[in-house]
């Protein structure tokens, strides 16, 4: 892809790799964090700083500016999913790498219907919304009780830098 | 014809308007809201979605949970804060300072206020294309009205025209709604909404298609479909064109400021881009060259309801003290410090631009007729 469609991409709302405000955790420490870390996906510089103010760890680092875009300490992160459900803009996704030895379970915002339940195999979605795997549900959660869910799903290791949303297919 | 008299009159009780209210009551100040609609909240009844900002102005709440915030906050006040709803204001008289409205369709009356505060919202913008005037083709915020008001589903397949922030959480409001949204045409070569809402959408499956507009829609008696182009980098419409199947179109291009009875006060108005329209010009108490009007929200030009809850506070907090009622050293500028820091983004560039055109140091000089 040209470096001209990799820009309209981006423009269009699709994240091209790595980027300030959309780094990924050094692997090391990310393969071994029990319950995961966060992963946050949000390159614009817009006044928000809900993710900061709902991490209970200090994790996610305090604004200077309330339009800087997040920084996060990894090493403070739990993986505890209250950021992936305050984020108004859904740019919070956290991702466990300990859950077996092929799988990660990706913990995912969700304010669809219908929702899923445990045991369902769901679609996951690439940032384009492409089906790139089938995933299987572990929990639903609800951090803060306002609607607005937390899916977390096993799937293959392999996705860990594109897996990002479920599609909830009803089943026949 | 019956008379009301106020002391501070706030005309509109959206997210600045109810903002406005319950700083000057908070002061002391007798307080009449009128709205047009059969509700208080405005825009914030029918957003769903959780706010950005900071916590002051109610981040990651829904803003229709936020609107139920600032009418408890109103309702704190008891008698000093009454609301007419099904009330339009349709003119304001300089001779005798006199708003003439309506409530209703039969019942007219005039209303006397020593301090107006105009927070009268915007208006959606269209653009023309042939058959524009097809059942199916509506305004994003009539689609939201249908939807989150009043539990209307609009239709089931919808092109959503424009990528800004309205344009770009309608079409996720409408998925959670359950209508498939085809695609998003946005005729600049970026999304202008923030990257995360279109983000939201992407990763669900929408298109969003930068330099490409409606062309014109399909349909006999209403919307089947829509014909949408390409366009070249002076907006030219230069194909390839497409049919997309469709039964709704959505027009989301964008607001401009409702200012007429500002107009009819002989406050001074002026064209800022950035703001989207014609706006009064005002100082830093929000007042504008008419010493008895106050402006606030998107009256005073196209801005987050973040930004528009804090102008309305400011202005009702300046109303407040210019009627004498007492009020707390330095607030203002505390407000300014949060209005600051809200405009400091990628957007608040372009507003803070316009601002600039339109704020005022002081009225010395300046002969209000």
């Amino acid at each position: 892809m040209s470096e001209k469609d990799m820009a309209m991409l981006f423009n269009s709302g699709v994240l091209t790799g790595e980027r300030e405000g959309a780094l990924l955790p050094p692997s090391e420490l990310w393969e071994r964090k029990k319950g995961g870390v966060v992963i946050v996906e949000c390159p614009q510089r817009i006044p928000c700083n809900p993710c900061h103010t709902s991490c209970p760890t200090g994790a996610i680092l305090p604004f200077a500016d309330i339009n800087d875009t997040p920084k996060v300490d990894w090493s403070k992160c739990t993986g505890c999913t209250l950021c992936v459900s305050a984020c108004p803009g859904l740019a919070c996704f956290v991702i466990d790498l300990t859950f077996s030895d092929e799988m990660a379970l990706y913990k995912l915002p969700y304010e669809m219907l219908p929702l899923p339940v445990k045991g369902q195999k769901v679609q996951c979605l690439d940032r384009e919304g492409t089906c790139i795997a089938e995933g299987t549900v572990e929990n639903v959660t609800q951090p803060r009780k306002d609607r607005t869910h937390v899916v977390h799903v096993s799937a293959p290791k392999v996705f860990l830098t594109t897996f990002r949303a479920i599609r909830v297919v009803e089943s026949v | 014809m019956r008379k009301l008299s106020t002391d501070i009159l706030v005309i509109g009780g959206g997210a600045a308007g109810l903002s406005a209210a319950a700083e000057a009551a908070s002061a002391g100040a007798g307080v009449l809201v009128v709205e047009s609609d059969l509700r208080l909240g405005g825009q914030l009844i029918k957003q769903t979605h959780k706010f950005f900002g900071s916590k002051d102005e109610y981040a990651g709440t829904r803003g229709f949970k936020i609107a139920d915030i600032l009418l408890d906050e109103i309702k704190s006040f008891k008698d000093s804060v009454s609301v007419l709803q099904n009330t339009t204001v349709t003119g304001f008289y300089t001779e005798d300072n006199t708003f003439t409205a309506m409530r209703g369709e039969e019942e007219f009356f005039q209303i006397n206020a020593k301090k107006t505060i105009v927070a009268t919202g915007a208006q959606e913008r269209l653009i023309p294309f042939p058959n524009n005037d097809l059942p199916g083709v509506y305004g994003a915020g009539a689609v939201q009205t249908l939807m989150n008001v009043y539990g209307v589903l609009p239709g089931r397949r919808v092109l959503m025209v424009g990528a800004g922030n309205i344009g770009l959480i309608v079409s996720y409001q409408l998925m959670q709604a359950g209508v498939e949204v085809a695609a998003v045409v946005e005729a600049a070569p970026r999304v202008g909404g923030y990257w995360v809402h279109a983000a939201k959408i992407r990763r669900m499956g929408v298109p969003i298609l930068l330099r490409h507009s409606i062309k014109k829609a399909v349909g006999n008696d209403v919307v089947t479909g829509a014909v949408i182009t390409a366009l070249n980098e002076r907006f030219e419409p230069v194909g390839p064109e497409r049919v997309l199947d469709c039964d709704i179109i959505c027009i989301a291009v964008g607001l401009s400021p409702t200012t007429e009875i500002l107009s009819q006060a002989g406050c001074r108005m002026m064209y800022v881009p950035q703001l989207c329209g014609t706006v009064a010009q005002r100082d830093r108490t929000m007042r504008t060259s008419n010493p008895d009007f106050y402006t606030a929200g998107d009256a005073s030009g196209i801005e987050e309801a973040s930004a528009a809850m804090v102008e309305g506070r400011i202005a009702g907090l300046s109303a407040a003290d210019a009627l004498g009622y007492p009020t707390e050293h330095g607030k203002i500028d505390e407000y300014w410090g949060r209005l600051e820091s809200l405009r400091m983004g990628e957007a608040g560039a372009r507003i803070c631009q316009g601002i600039e055109c339109v704020l005022v140091q002081g009225w010395e000089g300046v002969v209000y007729v």
